[in-house]
């Protein structure tokens, strides 16, 4: 139905949403840099970006679009600008503390803590589950009686 | 110019007529016997060294005071505190009785996981007659008797002695206090370990 409705509105919902475009701030799913955020600077060909994420130690360089994740944050500076100014527009935007707001990076967060869990901890966790458990299925028998008792 | 040598040969005055006074002799002489074998033969037995002899070792992920989890035993699944390695190599470990029915016990170290879980045990003495004389199983072998008459050994059933109980309450004594000071630490070794569905033990970190 998603692709009907482009067909028909083209201005009202859009297939895509985020764009390749120069100061896209991309996420980097695999390889060396895994894990960091970039800055698309300029694009190269139809697979590479120049990429630059002097906020996040990557060092300008090539990057195929492969392996990059674009996230909804866009910085301002012309094309091929030059480190300097790709740092200071990241820090205008404040990219690093919006990024670790949004509900990605929680989640990449969370399954880095989960997979770090030791015997212990998982122990922790089970009991912790359990009480929380506990306390909301009393709350729901409450609901449910005093529900019952009105009907 | 030649180099100084010590001297090679000596002159000997040799006596009887007509001899020419003196000999040669040689100071180094040439060996009078050669072995057939450049190398002596090695016994059969070389290199294999009896098992009080054989060298214990022990993995970096155990140390005094880890928690282990047991693997085989009617224990299997349990979680232990690890408390010293014996002379044999395996492993003293203890419930504690109190928590978990497992008393001071041995295991072995292949069958056991290591967990990163460490409790402070320098403070606790373990006593020095707790080795592997003491934890061996008894058998009582004299059938002076027919083969016939004596089929169920003598000791069959294991029975506690006096002696076992108070090591054991020396010892749990000194580790519970620390155990509880850990929160949570006791309902953990109380509890047991299982795999279920989506667990793989080689993604696990313990």
């Amino acid at each position: 139905t998603t692709l009907f409705r482009s067909f028909c509105s083209r201005t009202a919902t859009m297939v895509f949403k985020r764009y390749v475009q120069i100061g896209r701030v991309a996420y980097i799913s695999f390889g060396p840099h895994a894990g960091k955020l970039v800055a698309i600077v300029d694009v190269i060909d139809q697979n590479r970006a120049l990429v630059d994420g002097p906020c996040s130690g990557v060092k300008r360089q090539a990057m195929p679009f492969k392996c990059m994740q674009l996230t909804d944050f866009v910085l301002k500076f012309p094309h091929s600008a030059r480190q300097k100014c790709v740092r200071k527009a990241w820090e205008k935007e404040n990219v690093n503390d919006k990024w670790a707001l949004t509900r990605w990076a929680k989640k990449i967060d969370a399954k880095d803590k989960k997979s770090k869990m030791t015997d212990f901890d998982r122990y922790r966790v089970m009991k912790a589950k359990k009480m929380r458990n506990k306390i909301i299925k009393h709350e729901m028998k409450k609901l449910q009686k005093e529900s019952s008792k009105k009907a | 110019t030649t180099l100084f040598r010590s001297p090679a040969t000596v002159s000997k005055p040799v006596g009887g007529d007509k001899n020419g006074g003196t000999r040669m002799v040689k100071l180094r002489k040439m060996p009078r016997y050669y072995p057939t074998e450049d190398v002596p033969r090695k016994l059969l037995s070389h290199g294999k060294k009896p098992f009080c002899q054989h060298r214990r070792k022990l993995r970096p992920s155990i140390t005094p005071g880890t928690v282990l989890i047991l693997l085989n035993g009617r224990h299997r699944g349990k979680r232990v505190v690890f408390l010293k390695q014996l002379a044999s190599g395996l492993l003293l470990a203890t419930g504690p009785l109190v928590l978990n029915r497992i008393p001071l016990r041995r295991a072995h170290q292949k069958f056991v996981i290591a967990t990163s879980t460490k409790i402070d045990i320098s403070t606790v003495k373990i006593p020095k007659h707790l080795n592997d004389s003491y934890f061996k199983k008894k058998k009582l072998r004299k059938p002076k008797h027919q083969e016939g008459e004596i089929f169920d050994t003598e000791k069959e059933k294991y029975e506690l002695t006096e002696q076992r109980k108070e090591d054991q309450k020396m010892v749990d004594s000194q580790l519970l206090p620390l155990i509880k000071k850990e929160p949570q630490l006791r309902g953990y070794l109380r509890s047991t370990f299982s795999l279920s569905n989506g667990v793989y033990p080689h993604k696990l970190v313990f």
